[in-house]
């Protein structure tokens, strides 16, 4: 387990990390979340080593690593840019660690053959990083990270520099990964369906003081403030409040204490339908439709409509 | 002929131009001047014991400077790019230092140094060592100007890599020494030797510094710019010619050199 404890971290007049504490459970993936400038890449470089916090502690397996240098805290640490050794092949990239550590060069063989299975890049441990597609390098640096079986692994941004649709490929295989070897994971995102999809507790910052910590679910539905609920999904202002487009429901009657809107516009988004409207006192609202709702309400531009304002929602 | 391509022509008959008087006549008449009277003569010219002994001067004095050189060079690379310590800007400015002042002054100021009225003069004639006249002042007087060219290659190379393959290295167990020799190394190497080669040339062509503390000594402390100097002063024409062409080659054969390091850099 990782305890992050009161720890702050300035950069010149730059107040990076504010007082932080949070922990991050054995075999589970924690993912810190935030907007840019939230101080979630220095929180991740601090638990790493790779920054020095100007108070507080770091705590890996128990035991006080604050002072520790990287090299003796047993993670495995993911760059966002890959940190490809460039000048070493595929297989000597992975075998790094190992050789540092002077394990036996049969064994060390043995390990990178099996990673580079585990990460799916059999066949290719005689390339270089440039000859390789950025997804591959990722894989590349997980699987160099891995070998020196860490105790924790910490990933700042590993898809960031990815194409969309490679991201969620990878994506989709780092949950796999993970429930296959389950190492305790730090995840650095700013992606908040990223974190939602793979995190199984997630640590929302903002300037540089945690906002949230909960289960994905837990912050979603349950949001202590406005910051949280918006970062984490669409939010419509209904009343000096916050709540969720999908939970707003729509009527093409009048009923008892909905209250009368008029649609500005329609826009579909594929499975869903968003209805953006104005109300009578000129607020502006929109509401997310499933297609069957959209089909049987058929609201179109200039049409009256009836919405009831949902229970859940913040303050704004 | 259109008017953008004679413009073309032009401008490279210009610059062709300007290369032959500069650079190729002079140094072509020297090669000609050299073989004029044929092989042998030149053959003579370069072998009498002065001669060699200048040659094999010349070429110590640059195996001690270069790579003495590099390791510096490499050190104040990665102070100027990685260091966290106040005084890079001095640094930064002190390494340009041999470009700026005149090699002439550089060797007075050895004199004022090392001489045996200077400073550590005394010093050093009452523990027997001889820094001017000999040896270790040209070594001094190379190692000085020729200094910036390692630091000054190395310093972009070593920025442009960034910190981050270091830092992997760390994170997977590397001291700061094996993430040295294993990672920063091999990135910044096409670096380090294009500054090697230029500080070789510097190192072997250097005249003005070494002319003043190396005395001059005839078969001791002479290298081959004093020699070429020396015989054409006394009116050795062609035996400064050949004295001439002998380090015209070793020039030309550092800028093979560089040309092939330039072409692998490029494609790394």
């Amino acid at each position: 387990m990782i305890a992050v404890e009161h720890v702050s971290k300035r950069f010149g007049d730059f107040t990076a990390l504010d007082d932080v504490s949070l922990e991050a459970p054995d075999g589970k993936l924690t993912a810190l979340l935030g907007p840019s400038g939230s101080g979630k890449s220095t929180l991740l470089r601090v638990i790493a080593g790779l920054e020095v916090p100007d108070s507080g502690t770091i705590v890996v397996s128990g035991s006080d690593a604050t002072r520790l240098p990287p090299q003796k805290r047993g993670i495995g640490f993911v760059f966002q840019h890959y940190a490809a050794f460039k000048h070493m092949t595929l297989h000597e990239n992975v075998a790094f660690g190992l050789k540092i550590r002077k394990r036996p060069k049969a064994d060390v063989n043995a390990k990178v053959g099996e990673l580079l299975h585990l990460v799916g890049l059999d066949g290719f441990a005689d390339r270089y990083p440039s000859q390789l597609s950025g997804g591959q390098r990722q894989r590349m640096a997980l699987a160099r990270a891995l070998a020196v079986e860490p105790s924790v692994l910490l990933l700042d941004e590993p898809f960031g520099a990815l194409d969309a649709n490679v991201r969620g490929d990878l994506r989709a295989w780092l949950r796999r990964l993970h429930e296959e070897v389950p190492v305790t994971t730090v995840l650095v995102t700013h992606d908040q369906e990223e974190a939602m999809e793979l995190a199984d507790r997630i640590v929302l910052l903002r300037d540089g003081k945690v906002a949230q910590v909960g289960a994905p679910r837990e912050l979603y539905e349950q949001p202590a403030d406005s910051f949280v609920m918006s970062f984490l999904g669409p939010v419509s202002k209904l009343d000096g409040r916050l709540v969720r487009p999908h939970d707003v429901a729509l009527s093409d009657r009048p009923e008892d204490g909905w209250e009368e809107a008029m649609v500005q516009r329609v826009v579909h988004l594929g499975f869903e339908v968003r209805v953006e409207m104005v109300r009578g006192d000129g607020d502006e609202i929109s509401a997310q439709l499933t297609r069957a709702e959209a089909e049987a309400l058929e609201p179109e531009a200039g049409s009256i409509v009836w919405l009831r304002p949902p229970a859940s929602g913040v303050s704004a | 002929m259109s008017a953008e391509r004679r413009s073309r022509v032009g401008l490279r008959v210009v610059a062709l131009g300007y290369l032959a008087g500069l650079l190729l006549i002079p140094v072509g008449v020297v090669f000609y001047r050299t073989f004029e009277k044929g092989l042998g003569a030149f053959w003579a010219s370069i072998t009498t014991p002065a001669a060699v002994h200048a040659l094999f001067l010349t070429l110590e004095v640059a195996l001690i400077s270069v790579p003495l050189n590099a390791v510096f060079g490499v050190a104040a690379a990665w102070a100027l790019v990685r260091g966290r310590v106040p005084g890079k800007r001095l640094l930064d400015a002190l390494i340009d230092l041999p470009f700026a002042i005149s090699p002439v002054v550089v060797g007075l100021s050895l004199l004022l140094v090392y001489g045996r009225t200077g400073w550590l003069g005394p010093w050093l004639t009452e523990h027997g060592i001889q820094v001017i006249f000999s040896l270790p002042g040209i070594v001094l007087a190379t190692i000085f100007v020729s200094m910036p060219f390692v630091a000054r290659e190395v310093a972009p190379v070593l920025a442009e890599v960034g910190e981050e393959q270091e830092q992997a290295a760390a994170t997977l167990g590397a001291s700061a020494w094996q993430s040295f020799w294993r990672v920063t190394l091999p990135s910044i190497r096409w670096g380090i030797a294009y500054g090697v080669v230029l500080s070789t040339a510097r190192a072997i062509g250097e005249f003005g510094a070494v002319s003043v503390v190396s005395g001059k000594i005839s078969g001791e402390t002479d290298t081959l710019t004093l020699l070429v100097e020396k015989r054409f002063q006394n009116f050795d024409l062609a035996g400064a010619y050949a004295a001439s062409a002998l380090l015209a080659m070793i020039a030309l054969a550092t800028l093979v050199g560089m040309t092939a390091v330039g072409s692998r850099r490029s494609e790394s």
